[in-house]
């Protein structure tokens, strides 16, 4: 028996009796930052294979809810800080040993490209854009003649938004199921889903459909061979990582974690479009909304169950 | 300098004095607190053992909350330590996330406060609010690199431990136990 009180009433908001620092926030940008990651990847992906004829979706449609993702996420990070006033204390430090100062560096710098990205596709979409002033049409002239260079920018810096959601928790080694490099990787893996979900679910074109299927089949194994390393690394590890790991493994996150993130979010909608590709005609919105739910609940109860996990003293 | 403290765990009986100088001295907001009480039984009756420890943040020499800080507002002081400069902090909350102890907590005014070795105090030469009116006087603090001070002389004669020293963070709160 090892009992512990702490007895000057330790009450701190947001401390006691367990960590709840971040709340709805925090999982919400990681989804949405995740999600953007993956549509931009794909879009300058493509782009760079001179795919553009052939994948309009992809390349030209879906990026344009890229701008509204990263500035709903924005919005939500703000939210989440406790002294708001002092915010762009984030840019007058450059930091590499923290995810957080890098990661809203990429965030400024992959925020205006999506928008100048999709702005740049703005007239060929909807052809009755006006951009009303000259100097706008200059702008877009100049940026779509450099959307090469646009699209590598973008290739870049979304794997780095894409890995840096994982690796922002990961670097946290008071919090033992945070704590591991796989998160990296998996959050990467599975915002990438969430891109290739979306931009199937917006394609009308039967190949692009296939593809990202395809794709999405491929994200899904890889995501679930990352949960199965992630189990394997804990249980084989320390005291503290071993009942991190009891969170999932009959602790208080065993259902959601197992029926809802990989169920409903990865085994189902990857069933679904194997079923697809070899045949079957599935709306593409059912895999499509399953791995967005999937995705999003991934990251509440990575998030949410890291503050229930501690060392113990 | 390298500034550290030794709590006597054989000594303190837990009555929550150095807490509450904390709280005045450092004017913590009500319903906060920068060190705090932990009562440990261990074992199984009859055979218990109980043991507390007067606990506050450790000022690590290896501390996550500064590496992980995005604003460098968490910063080492001379002497290691560590503290946030309040207009710096943009109260992100990721150095509260990164304290194997929980020593940190978001001041009502956004910023994250913790405790500051009384800093403003160890500077005049005096010592921190909590060892000054610690009534058992389990309380040493001081400079481990004056093999002379109070603290470097107990560390040699007692022995002691860290909290959670696994997780790397190289605390420089000594336990004697």
């Amino acid at each position: 028996m090892n009992e512990e009180i702490i007895i000057s009433g330790r009450m701190n908001p947001k401390i006691d009796p367990q960590l709840h620092i971040w709340g709805w926030e925090i999982p919400l940008y990681l989804f949405l930052g995740g999600l953007a990651a993956g549509i931009l990847f794909f879009a300058a992906f493509y782009y760079l294979k001179n795919r553009e004829k052939e994948m309009p979706s992809t390349i030209k449609f879906a990026p344009l809810i890229t701008p509204v993702l990263l500035i709903v996420g924005l919005i939500a990070l703000f939210i989440d800080l406790n002294h708001k006033p002092y915010f762009w204390r984030l840019y007058t430090t450059i930091k590499l040993e923290s995810p957080m100062s890098w990661g809203a560096w990429t965030l400024m710098v992959i925020t205006p490209v999506s928008i100048i990205w999709s702005a740049t596709y703005l007239r060929e979409l909807f052809p009755a854009w006006d951009w009303k002033f000259r100097w706008l049409y200059n702008l877009e002239s100049f940026f779509i003649k450099r959307r090469k260079t646009l699209a590598w920018i973008m290739v870049f810096f979304s794997v780095i938004l894409g890995i840096y959601t994982g690796i922002l928790l990961s670097a946290f080694n008071a919090r033992p199921l945070w704590n591991t490099s796989i998160l990296g990787p998996l959050f990467l893996a599975s915002g990438l889903s969430a891109g290739a979900a979306y931009i199937m679910m917006m394609s009308k074109n039967h190949l692009e459909r296939k593809l990202f299927s395809q794709i999405d089949l491929v994200l899904i194994g890889i995501e679930l061979f990352l949960i199965v390393h992630l189990f394997m690394g804990f249980l084989a590890s320390t005291q503290v990582q071993i009942e991190a790991a009891q969170l999932f493994l009959g602790g208080p996150y065993t259902l959601p974690f197992w029926t809802i993130a990989v169920f409903t979010g990865m085994i189902v909608p990857g069933i679904l479009e194997f079923l697809e590709i070899r045949g079957r005609s599935i709306p593409a919105y059912i895999p499509g909304l399953l791995i967005l739910i999937g995705n999003i609940s991934l990251r509440f109860i990575i998030v949410y169950a890291g503050q229930a996990s501690r060392y113990l003293y | 300098m390298r500034y550290a403290m030794a709590v006597d765990t054989k000594k303190c009986v837990g009555c929550a004095d150095c807490v509450v100088a904390c709280q005045t001295e450092n004017n913590v907001p009500i319903g906060y607190c920068r060190d705090w009480i932990v009562e440990n039984t261990a074992g199984t009756y009859p055979q218990l053992e109980l043991e507390i420890r007067s606990e506050r943040c450790n000022h690590c020499a290896n501390s996550p909350c500064v590496r992980c800080c995005p604003t460098g507002a968490s910063h080492y002081e001379d002497g290691g330590i560590v503290l946030v400069t309040g207009e710096d902090c943009i109260g992100c909350g990721a150095c509260i996330a990164s304290c194997p102890y929980d020593a940190r907590y978001p001041h009502p005014e956004g910023y994250v406060d913790k405790c500051t070795f009384c800093i403003h105090r160890v500077t005049n030469g005096q010592k921190p609010a909590c060892v000054e009116v610690c009534p058992t006087k389990c309380l040493y603090f001081g400079d481990l690199d004056d093999p002379e001070s109070e603290v470097a002389q107990i560390l040699k004669k007692r022995k002691y431990k860290t909290l959670i020293p696994e997780a790397g963070t190289d605390p420089q709160l000594y336990f004697l136990t």
